[in-house]
C-alpha cells in the first residue's frame, strides 16, 4: 500500500490511545459496590421499591426538577399512601444522608460524577441512635 | 409482490406515525386523567404513568395561593437597620455569595433614589425621599423582558405571576442580563460556594455558569410562608395579591401614593413603592 | 477536493503549524475558564457581555458580506466576480464558525448549549439567531463546494445549486438583522434601542467584509499566481467606499437623535464613549482612533487616484477594519452597558486570558480559511492552467 509506514505506525498510536482504559488498568479490580442503606432508626421505607429505585432514580430526579420548579407541584404522594416533600437534599439525602457510603458507591464504581452536587447541598451523614 | 420500495416506505412511516401518536393519545386519555387536570399531564404523569410507587403528584396543600404576587415597600417604615435585615435575610436562605468586586452577586440591595429612579429626576423633592435608600429587587414584571428574550425558557413566568430561574437549564448566556431594564440579575462568574457565609441546609447553592436573581421565594411560598425579605423587615415590605382587591397590598395602594421603577418600558413592575 | 490542501510549500506547513500553536495556547486559556468559569474575564454583573459577544457581532457582519460578491454577479451577470465569488462564500464560512466559537467560548455553561435546540423558544431572538446562522453556513458551504466542484470538473453545476445561490442572498442579509436584532430590541438599554441598528450593522458589514476581501485578494495575488483582475478589486473598493461613508453617515445621525433631544438617559452612553463619564474615560481613545481611521480610509477611498493605488487601498482597507471593528465591536457592546440601568459605571477591559481565548478563535477561523483558500486557488488555478 501506498505510505505504509506512515499508516502502520498512525494505526498503532491510534490503537495504543483506544485501547489506554483497559490496559492501565490491567490487574486492578475494582470491588463491587456495596452500597450502605441507613441506620433502621433513620429511615425504614423508600418512596418506592429498590428495583425501580436501582434502574430508575435519574429518571424520577430529573421529572422531579421539572415538577418543583416548572409547575410548582411539590408533593409526591406514593403507592404506600405517605406524602413526600420532592428535594434531593431534604427528602432521598434526609435519609440516604450518608452520601459516600450510599450514593458514591455505585457512582464511582460506575465513573459517574453527576453535577447535582454542585448546586444541591449535602448534610451531614447521620448517626446510628 | 407489488409493493414498490416507495410505497413500502411510505405505508411504514404512517404506521409509525399511528403508532407513536396512538400510543401518547392513550396516555392522555387513560382515566382520571382529564380530570386530574384541566392543564397538561406534568412531564413525570407523562413518563411514569403506571409507576411502581406515585399515586399522584400535586402542590403543597399549605401552600400560599395568589393570583397575582406583588410587594410593596413603604419606604415611611424602611429604615437601614430593617433594609439590612431584609437582605441578610435573603442571603441567607438562598445562599446568595458574597463576592467582593464587579463580579459580585445581588438579589436585593439598597440603593439611593437617583439611581433606582434614573429618568424622573426632581430636584426639588421631599428631602426624605430624595436622599433615602430604597430597597431594590428583580420586579416580577407582568410584561418581563427578560422572559421574552431567554432562548430556552430557563426563566419562565409562572401563572401567579413569578418570574422563575431554572438553574437546570440554563446556559448562561446572559441574555437575560441584558434584557433587564432594572439590573436585578447576577451572573455566576465562579463557583460560589466559598464565598457563602453560613450555609443555609435547605436551599441549594448555584454553580458557575448560570445566571440568578430574587425569586419571591416561591421556595417559602410553597410551605405557606412569607418571603425571607417582607418577614424580616419589620412590616416595612408588605407582599401580597395585587389581584385580590382586599388584600392589605391593595389596600395600602388605595390610601398611599406609589410608585414604580420606570413604567414607561411597559414592564408592569410589581414592586411598588411607597413615597 | 480537500486534497489540495494536503500539499503545499514550506510557508503554506509554518503557517499551518504556527495557527495550531496559537490554538493550542487559546485551548489552554479556555481549559482555565471552563474550569474556574468567566471569572477570568474582565467582565462584571454590568458589563455581562464583552469582548466574546463583541467579536461574535463584528464577524457576524464580516459573514454577511459574501453577498457583496453573490449579489452582482448571480443576480446581475456582472461577469467581473465570477472568479472570486468562492472566496467570498469561503469567507463567510470561516466567519461563521468563528462566531459559533465564540457563543461556545462565551456560555456560562457550554455542555447545555443544545438546550437551545432540545426548548426551541421562538420568541427570543437568540433562537432564530442560531437558525439563520446555521442556515447560512450550510448554505455557503454547499453553495461555496458544489460550484467549486462542478468547476474543477468542467460540468456546469447542478439547478438545484441555483435556488441555494439566491436563497443566500435575503439570508445574508437576515443574519445580521437578526443579530441587530438581538441588542435593539431590549427595553432597558437605551443605547441599543434604535431602528437604525440594523442598517448601521449591514453598512458596517458591507465596509468591513469587502475590505478584508480585498486584503485576502492582494494576499492570494502575492502568493499564489492566481489575480482577482484590477477591476474586481476596484468595484469592491467602490463598494467599500460607499458603505463606510454610509456607516459615519449612520453613526452621525445617531449622534444627532441623542444630542438634540438631550434626553439624558440616551446620552450619557455616548458622552462616556467620546467624553467619558465621571472620570471613566477607558474607551475614550478606542472610539476617536476608530473614527480617524473612518475619514481617513473615506478620504482615500473616494479619490480615485488613492483608491486605484495598489499601496494605498490595502492601508485604506485596513483602516475601513479597524474603525468597523472597534466601533461595532466594543464601543457598541460596552456603550451599552455602561452606565448601567442604575446610572452606575462599571469599565471593562479584557484580560490577558480573554485574549488568549479570542486569539485561538481567531486562529481557528484563519486556519479553515487558509485550508478552503487552499482548495479554492488550487482548483482554479488547476483549470485555468488547461
Amino acid at each position: 500500500m501506498y505510505d505504509k509506514g506512515k499508516i502502520i505506525t498512525g494505526l498503532v498510536i491510534f490503537l495504543a490511545i483506544f485501547t489506554y482504559p483497559l490496559w492501565s488498568n490491567m490487574g486492578k479490580a475494582a470491588p463491587v459496590p456495596k452500597p450502605e442503606l441507613p441506620p433502621k432508626s433513620v429511615a425504614t421505607q423508600c418512596i418506592a421499591d429498590t428495583q425501580y429505585m436501582r434502574t430508575s432514580h435519574m429518571t424520577l430526579l430529573n421529572t422531579w426538577r421539572d415538577d418543583v420548579v416548572r409547575m410548582a407541584d411539590r408533593v409526591y404522594v406514593s403507592a404506600s399512601g405517605k406524602s413526600y416533600n420532592m428535594s434531593l437534599t431534604n427528602t432521598c439525602l434526609e435519609c440516604h444522608s450518608d452520601k459516600v457510603k450510599f450514593c458514591d458507591q455505585c457512582h464511582n464504581y460506575l465513573a459517574v460524577a453527576p453535577f447535582c452536587w454542585d448546586c444541591h447541598l449535602v448534610p451531614k451523614p447521620k448517626e446510628k441512635k | 409482490m407489488g409493493v414498490d420500495r416507495r410505497k413500502f416506505l411510505k405505508l411504514a412511516g404512517v404506521s409509525a406515525a399511528l403508532g407513536l401518536g396512538g400510543a401518547t393519545g392513550f396516555q392522555l386519555l387513560r382515566p382520571g386523567a382529564l380530570d386530574a387536570a384541566e392543564r397538561m399531564p406534568t412531564p413525570y404523569q407523562m413518563v411514569f404513568p403506571k409507576e411502581h410507587g406515585a399515586a399522584e403528584i400535586m402542590p403543597n396543600p399549605k401552600r400560599l395561593q395568589g393570583r397575582r404576587w406583588g410587594m410593596v415597600v413603604d419606604m415611611r417604615k424602611l429604615t437601614p437597620a430593617s433594609a439590612r435585615a431584609a437582605i441578610e435575610a435573603c442571603n441567607y436562605y438562598h445562599n446568595v455569595p458574597q463576592i467582593p468586586g464587579k463580579q459580585n452577586i445581588k438579589w436585593i440591595w439598597t440603593a439611593p433614589y437617583v439611581n433606582v429612579f434614573p429618568e424622573t429626576e426632581n430636584p426639588w423633592a421631599d428631602p426624605d425621599i430624595k436622599n433615602a435608600q430604597f430597597i431594590v429587587m428583580c420586579n416580577h414584571c407582568d410584561n418581563p423582558p427578560c422572559v421574552r428574550v431567554c432562548p430556552t425558557k430557563a426563566t419562565f413566568q409562572r401563572e401567579d405571576g413569578i418570574v422563575m430561574m431554572d438553574m437546570h437549564r440554563c446556559i448562561g448566556c446572559r441574555f437575560c442580563m441584558a434584557g433587564c431594564p432594572y439590573g436585578s440579575r447576577s451572573f455566576n462568574f465562579r463557583d460560589p460556594r466559598p464565598f457563602i457565609k453560613k450555609e443555609y441546609p435547605d436551599y441549594p447553592t448555584r454553580t458557575r455558569g448560570v445566571v440568578e436573581k430574587c425569586n419571591f421565594c416561591a421556595e417559602r411560598l410553597a410551605v405557606g410562608k412569607l418571603p425571607a425579605c417582607a418577614e424580616a423587615s419589620g412590616g416595612a415590605m408588605v407582599f401580597g395579591d395585587v389581584d385580590d382587591a382586599g388584600s392589605e397590598l391593595r389596600q395600602l395602594l388605595r390610601k398611599r401614593y406609589s410608585i414604580r421603577r420606570k413604567p414607561n418600558l411597559g414592564t408592569s413592575p410589581q414592586v411598588y413603592y411607597l413615597v | 477536493m480537500l486534497e489540495k490542501a494536503l500539499s503545499g510549500s514550506k510557508l503554506y506547513w509554518t503557517w499551518l503549524i504556527g495557527l495550531l500553536i496559537v490554538i493550542a495556547a487559546g485551548f489552554g486559556a479556555y481549559l482555565v475558564q471552563y474550569n474556574k468559569g468567566l471569572m477570568i474575564t474582565g467582565m462584571s454583573r454590568d458589563v455581562s457581555w464583552g469582548f466574546y459577544i463583541a467579536q461574535f457581532t463584528f464577524l457576524v457582519g464580516v459573514a454577511a458580506s459574501a453577498v457583496m460578491l453573490v449579489l452582482p454577479y448571480y443576480l446581475h451577470h456582472y461577469k467581473t466576480f465570477g472568479r472570486i465569488t468562492i472566496l467570498g462564500e469561503f469567507l463567510a464560512i470561516s466567519a461563521v464558525i468563528m462566531c459559533s466559537l465564540f457563543i461556545v467560548v462565551d456560555l456560562g455553561k457550554p455542555s447545555r448549549i443544545l438546550n437551545v435546540m432540545l426548548h426551541p423558544t421562538p420568541n427570543s431572538v437568540l433562537f432564530w439567531d442560531m437558525v439563520v446562522l446555521n442556515g447560512y453556513l450550510i448554505i455557503n458551504i454547499l453553495a461555496g463546494w458544489v460550484t467549486l466542484e462542478a468547476e474543477r470538473k468542467n460540468v456546469p453545476p447542478p439547478g438545484w445549486i441555483k435556488f441555494v445561490i439566491y436563497l443566500s442572498i435575503p439570508w445574508a442579509v437576515s443574519i445580521h438583522t437578526v443579530t441587530a436584532f438581538l441588542y435593539a430590541g431590549l427595553p432597558g438599554r437605551g443605547f441599543w434601542l434604535t431602528a437604525i441598528m440594523a442598517p448601521r450593522f449591514l453598512a458596517s458589514a458591507f465596509a468591513a467584509g469587502p475590505a478584508v476581501l480585498i486584503l485576502l485578494g492582494y494576499l492570494v495575488k502575492k502568493l499564489t499566481r492566481f489575480d482577482p483582475g484590477r477591476e474586481a478589486f476596484e468595484t469592491l473598493a467602490k463598494i467599500v467606499c460607499y458603505a463606510i461613508i454610509l456607516h459615519i453617515f449612520f453613526f452621525l445621525l445617531e449622534v444627532f437623535t441623542v444630542a438634540y433631544s438631550a434626553i439624558p438617559s440616551h446620552t450619557s452612553h455616548l458622552a462616556y464613549l467620546y467624553f467619558g463619564l465621571h472620570g471613566h474615560n477607558m474607551l475614550v481613545p478606542w472610539v476617536w482612533t476608530a473614527m480617524g481611521c473612518g475619514i481617513t480610509a473615506i478620504i482615500l477611498l473616494v479619490n480615485p487616484r488613492t483608491r486605484q493605488n495598489p499601496i494605498i487601498l490595502p492601508i485604506a482597507c485596513v483602516l475601513v477594519f479597524v474603525c468597523t471593528w472597534i466601533d461595532k465591536g466594543m464601543a457598541m457592546i460596552a456603550g451599552g452597558f455602561v452606565p448601567n440601568p442604575l446610572h452606575e459605571i462599571t469599565e471593562y477591559a479584557p484580560t490577558v486570558l480573554e485574549l488568549m481565548i479570542t486569539l485561538g478563535v481567531y486562529a481557528t477561523g484563519i486556519l479553515v480559511l487558509t485550508i478552503l483558500y487552499k482548495v479554492a486557488i488550487g482548483v482554479k488555478q488547476e483549470e485555468e492552467a488547461v
